[in-house]
């Protein structure tokens, strides 16, 4: 099959504003005909199920959380780009279209990516009118960054908690439209299955999760905002309930997967602290510009960081990388400190860190100037480890942090499945094989304030005078057994492990082979691991209590179930990318210095993924990456 | 509307709720409908009542001046003239008792209703033991101490204005009455603690009023402790310091009466006491 | 160095279960755990003793989402105050302790498992008035708007209000206000707000006041809050709430356009 990435045709600048004139629309006495399903709430699904509302549409809204606030949006901490040129520093629309697609390491989709930083503009404007308390300067205007090496200074935020601000401006947009009864919200309710009657997305079975009641609902169109799947990792940086469940019950519904395998690892989170070890937390990335990035000489260093002299500290980033030091990107940030544990010279009462150490900069700047720059930072480090960096170093590690794989979608972000359409995180759009920092939030925003508004009513229009399918129809009554079948289950299984137990290892096998580094013997081992645990899952699974309750354990398993699936799948397609890019580093492909190696004569496309059943290898398709305006060239920090 | 689904969502509890929404009706009623407007009544009566009560101990300070007997005779008699000719005697008395027994009324009620209100909210403690980290022993006593000062209030119209608790209570002699009753120890050790536990309400009282009127800024947010503070503190002591005193004996030495016998002592506009009595 | 506990945790099948204290051992918690982490731990060890595993509600385990909070010794998220209890860590407890768990508690936060409770009444708050109508697409460049700094960050410090609702469960009074007035203050506060200041404290707290009681300026809400919002902000919120009865009484305002419950 043929991916038609629908991009319109005419100069670059120039697309989204032909496309939207050429797509059709419903006009305002028709909206209330039509329904629109919306899971998730966070920053794209928030936004949208709030602007769809608004305009007049039936909306139901859901998720799994207890409040619509609470999606994991809103935990980032640093920031969201937009080209404004505030600063007058060379910002434009084009320079933050060509970053993004330099950064994604050229395997974004260009029109995407320019209508992006078209729309950046906008989604600040719709932000401070909602009230989102951006940091100011003293004269009242909006204050900005440079954030994630940016050579320029395009970052909004409100301290560090930008992500929050804006989830929150999304979910009183929300509320009002509940109030106003254009929404009907559906809160604690897990998506467990899309239905597909005569191919196109026709609703969605959910769980509710205080009563256990399995429930249909339908509408004319449904829009995934399910967020990332970093938790297949087990340890990430993701919330506990993100789940890979809504795309890839999707998925196993017919919609391509895409590009599964581009994970970005952060590299500056707490090390884990033991077995037990339930999550990662980031540390801004900004600490990297006052640190120093240090490992011992030599292996099982046990000494106190205050006891290693001088000459057997390795600054290994400064050393490695002269020019650009301990400010080198995440990547391959990331990959020299994971190079340094694996050779046994980390740090810390396990040796699964390296040091960043602020003495120099203490010494130099004073502890007031580092106090003020990222006291709320050093105050988190010591709540969490108990340690006082100001006294010794921190001791950081790499983590799991964003996806930017996801469900194919087009330009109008339709899936190959008529009226699924799938928004922020959970598609595949915008970022490539890297996400630049502060970029998840605009592309959310994006997403779900701007794109969908203009692009859904295009596929709405022809349905007009049509009902949306019954929940009595068959489609969705297989899909309810299905869930239903599945419940059950897992509540009979009656074996001897949590969902956690397999969670934990499912994990460790895809952060040891489908991490940082990959190699071909390393995935396909995983493959086949994952493969077995996932047998011993389905025989020796335990879960307690009923299906008609509020039953965490047995959420989780669902969960875990797909992860399963995604983890084989992104095995399959870091595999068959025979090449290094962005968030995706094959040993086999670098070069001498240890860089990552491109290669786009072979690999410039999107791979899309096709399941072909449970446990099978999914079918492969591809759809061509042209760069018309940005070209490709090769990163070089030394 | 939306197309239906096969069963009806399990409907989610419905929130359970303190009170029921009310009906939009004129503002005063609403305000005072309202919790919010509750403690803003209990605020301004609160005030009304700080300033009775910072003035009648002014008044009875006079016991310690010399010649006190006619000292208090005077400012009673002042008290009862004021707004002549225009108010009949008494008459701005009247006006005054009126707005304190309508400020005491209003107070009293709004708090009734409000620690029923908060009863119904919190309906279940916690095992693992309560241990206060902001709340002060005022603030927590609030409920009792206002009871306490309730009750002390009526025992401080019995004794000193109607005179059914007092045995050597005499009509018109408030200042013997005063001597005599505090003399008794058990009596003075009531107006003792009862003093100090309007000490602790007021402590509270005086603070929480800004809080609830809205009068808060970060200059002078310190300056509303300090005043609640300095407030109690004045008044306990001025109160207080005269069952002492009757305790020690100092008002045992007849020279510092030194004006007529039948003189009266008057409080400032004592709780509607000794000038109801007399009217 | 590992510590040994014993935990008694509030367990209650369901919303109309009758609900009670059951102990259980702890041992080989380690100081690191995070108190999730800690139940986590009791969570396998439960399973193992076919016991259903303890209920409780979580999701970012970074501070921020609002989504977890239990009752720690009496205190919401445990003794160290100004955290969450995903942040609260097991080096502030000692070998040997018995620890209380228990849900929040108030009327307006019933019960819906274990120590999961609905907070819904907070959405309800949010709903009556809680945002600046602000339909997408319609707003002016954002630098138009000029906010003075001061404005701003105060603005901030009462939006960084993660709405787990620790200020109720402190409360003696199950009392809502430190949450209410966080919004109502943050909107407020800035010129956007403006329009619609009197209309949202009213419809606000009108709605605060049907599911939760009143303040009585304790100050416990404060002392526990994980974003350390100020009561400051409650008393803003009562004066912006007696000035618009004052307001409504001339006739100056008109009720937000919401639908009416129920």
């Amino acid at each position: 099959m043929v991916l038609d990435s629908k991009v319109p045709d005419g100069p670059l600048a120039e697309k989204w504003d032909n496309h939207r004139f050429s797509t059709k629309l419903v006009a305002p006495q028709n909206r209330r005909k039509f329904s629109i399903i919306v899971v998730g709430t966070g920053l794209a699904g928030g936004a949208a199920a709030a602007t769809f509302g608004e305009m007049g549409y039936n909306v139901k809204s859901f998720c799994f959380q207890d409040s619509a606030r609470r999606a994991h949006s809103i935990a980032a901490q640093g920031g969201i780009n937009a080209a404004k040129n505030y600063k007058n520093d060379g910002d434009s629309v084009y320079r933050l279209f060509y970053d993004t697609i330099k950064g994604g390491d050229y395997r974004a989709r260009e029109a995407n990516v320019y209508r992006l930083a078209e729309i950046s503009r906008n989604i600040i404007d719709q932000c401070v009118a909602q009230g989102v308390p951006f940091a100011r300067e003293y004269g009242g205007l909006l204050d900005n960054r440079s954030f994630g090496g940016a050579q320029v200074s395009r970052t909004f935020y409100a301290r560090g908690q930008t992500g929050q601000q804006l989830e929150l401006g999304a979910y009183q947009a929300l509320m009002r439209q509940v109030e106003l009864g254009t929404v009907q919200l559906h809160t604690r309710h897990e998506m467990l299955d899309l239905v597909v009657a005569d191919g196109r997305a026709a609703g969605i079975v959910v769980r509710d999760l205080v009563t256990g009641e399995i429930e249909s609902h339908s509408a004319h169109a449904v829009i995934l905002a399910t967020g990332g799947y970093n938790n297949a990792f087990y340890l990430s940086t993701g919330a506990k309930g993100c789940n890979v469940t809504a795309i890839w019950r999707a998925h196993r519904r017919g919609a391509y997967f895409a590009n599964p395998c581009y994970t970005q690892i952060h590299p500056t989170c707490i090390p884990v602290s033991g077995d037990y070890q339930s999550k990662l937390t980031l540390m801004s990335e900004s600490l990297r510009n006052d640190g120093r990035v240090w490992a011992a000489t030599k292996q099982d260093e046990n000494r106190k960081p205050g006891d290693i002299p001088e000459s057997e500290r390795d600054y290994f980033l400064e050393r490695r990388y002269p020019s650009f030091g301990n400010l080198v990107p995440r990547d391959v940030a990331s990959r020299a400190a994971k190079k340094v544990v694996d050779d046994g010279f980390g740090v810390g009462d396990i040796h699964n860190g390296v040091y960043l150490d602020f003495a120099d900069a203490i010494a130099r700047l004073g502890r007031a100037t580092i106090e003020q720059r990222y006291g709320n930072l050093f105050d988190m480090y010591a709540k969490i480890t108990g340690d006082d960096p100001y006294k010794s170093p921190m001791r950081i590690y790499p983590a799991v942090h964003y996806t930017m794989g996801g469900l194919w979608v087009d330009y109008n972000l339709m899936s190959n499945l008529p009226g699924l359409f799938v928004a922020g995180e959970a598609n595949f759009s915008d970022h490539g094989a890297n996400r630049l920092g502060a970029s998840a939030l605009m592309q959310g925003l994006a997403d779900g304030y701007f794109v969908l508004p203009a692009t859904v009513p295009g596929e709405l229009a022809n349905q007009l005078g049509s009902a949306p399918v019954a929940t009595t129809d068959a489609a969705f009554r297989d899909a309810e057994e299905a869930v239903t079948e599945r419940v059950s289950r897992f509540l009979g299984t009656g074996g001897s492990h949590s969902p956690d137990f397999y969670h934990r290892k499912l994990g460790r096998i895809l952060w040891d082979n489908c991490g940082m580094a990959r190699n071909a013997g390393g995935l396909k081992k995983a493959i086949e691991e994952i493969g077995n645990l996932r047998e011993d899952f389905e025989r020796d699974l335990k879960i307690l209590g009923n299906g008609d309750s509020l039953n965490q354990s047995l959420e989780k398993a669902g969960r875990v179930a797909d992860f399963f699936e995604l983890g084989q799948l992104m095995c399959q397609d870091a595999l068959h990318r025979e090449e290094s890019c962005g968030g995706h580093f094959r040993e086999e492909h670098q070069t001498p210095d240890g860089e990552a190696l491109r290669d786009d004569d072979k690999f410039a496309y999107v791979a899309a993924w096709e399941h072909a059943g449970t446990g099978k290898p999914a079918t492969l398709h591809k759809e061509d990456l042209v760069f018309e305006y940005a070209h490709p060239s090769q990163r070089s920090y030394k | 509307m939306l197309s239906g689904t096969t069963r009806e969502p399990g409907a989610a509890p419905p929130i359970p709720t303190v009170r029921e929404r009310r009906r939009p009706s004129s503002w005063a009623v609403e305000l005072y409908g309202s919790a919010v407007g509750k403690k803003a009544v209990m605020a301004v009566t609160g005030i009304v009542l700080l300033g009775f009560v910072l003035v009648h101990m002014i008044g009875n300070l006079k016991v310690f001046f010399p010649d006190a007997e006619k000292h208090l005779n005077a400012y009673g008699e002042y008290l009862r003239t004021i707004g002549e000719p225009i108010l009949p005697r008494t008459g701005f008395l009247w006006i005054v008792r009126s707005a304190l027994i309508l400020s005491f009324l209003l107070h009293i009620h709004a708090a009734v209703s409000l620690t029923a209100l908060n009863r119904k909210a919190r309906p279940k403690g916690y095992e693992g033991g309560r241990s206060y980290s902001a709340a002060s022993y005022a603030a927590r006593t609030m409920r009792w101490s206002g009871v306490i000062v309730g009750l002390y209030l009526l025992f401080h119209l019995m004794d000193l204005t109607w005179g059914n608790a007092n045995p050597d209570f005499i009509r018109g002699e408030p200042y013997n009455n005063l001597v005599a009753s505090l003399q008794r120890w058990p009596v003075a050790l009531v107006y003792i603690v009862a003093n100090l536990a309007l000490g602790v309400h007021i402590y509270h009282g005086a603070w929480s009023l800004f809080q609830s009127l809205g009068l808060n800024n970060p200059r002078f947010n310190l300056w509303r402790k300090r005043f609640a503070q300095g407030f109690a503190a004045i008044i306990v002591i001025g109160n207080v310091s005269i069952p002492v005193a009757a305790l020690a004996g100092y008002f045992d030495d007849p020279e510092h009466i030194t004006g007529e016998a039948t003189a009266t002592q008057t409080a400032p506009f004592a709780p509607a006491s000794n000038q109801a009595a007399g009217s | 160095m590992n510590l040994s506990l014993t935990l008694k945790v509030w367990r209650q099948q369901g919303p109309d279960d009758e609900g009670c204290f059951e102990t259980y051992q702890a041992n080989d918690i380690t100081e690191h755990m995070s108190f999730l982490e800690m139940l986590d731990v009791v969570n396998e060890q439960l399973l193992a003793e076919n016991k259903e595993p303890i209920a409780f509600d979580h999701d970012c385990r970074e501070g921020i989402c609002g989504m977890c909070g239990v009752v720690i010794n009496g205190k919401p998220h445990g003794p160290n105050g100004g955290t969450t209890t995903c942040q609260l860590h097991m080096r502030h407890f000692k070998s040997g302790d018995t620890i209380t768990v228990e849900p929040w508690r108030a009327r307006a936060f019933p019960v819906i498992k274990d120590l999961v409770v609905n907070r819904g009444a907070f959405d309800k708050i949010i709903q009556a008035g809680g945002f600046i109508t602000a339909p997408t697409g319609g707003a002016q460049d954002a630098n138009l708007t000029l906010v003075s700094k001061a404005t701003a960050d105060t603005a901030m410090d009462a939006a960084a209000c993660i709405g787990c609702g620790a200020c109720v469960a402190a409360c003696p009074n199950g009392a809502g206000q430190l949450f209410t007035a966080a919004k109502v203050s943050h909107l407020n506060l800035l010129p956007q707000g403006q329009p619609e200041r009197w209309a949202r404290v009213t419809s606000m707290v009108d709605t605060m006041e049907t599911y939760f009681g009143s303040c009585t300026n304790y100050g416990e809400c404060e002392a526990v809050c994980p974003a350390g919002i100020s009561i400051n902000f409650i008393a803003q919120m009562n004066r912006d709430y007696l000035r618009a009865k004052f307001k409504d009484k001339r006739g100056q305002i008109r009720q937000v356009d919401v639908a009416d419950e129920g």
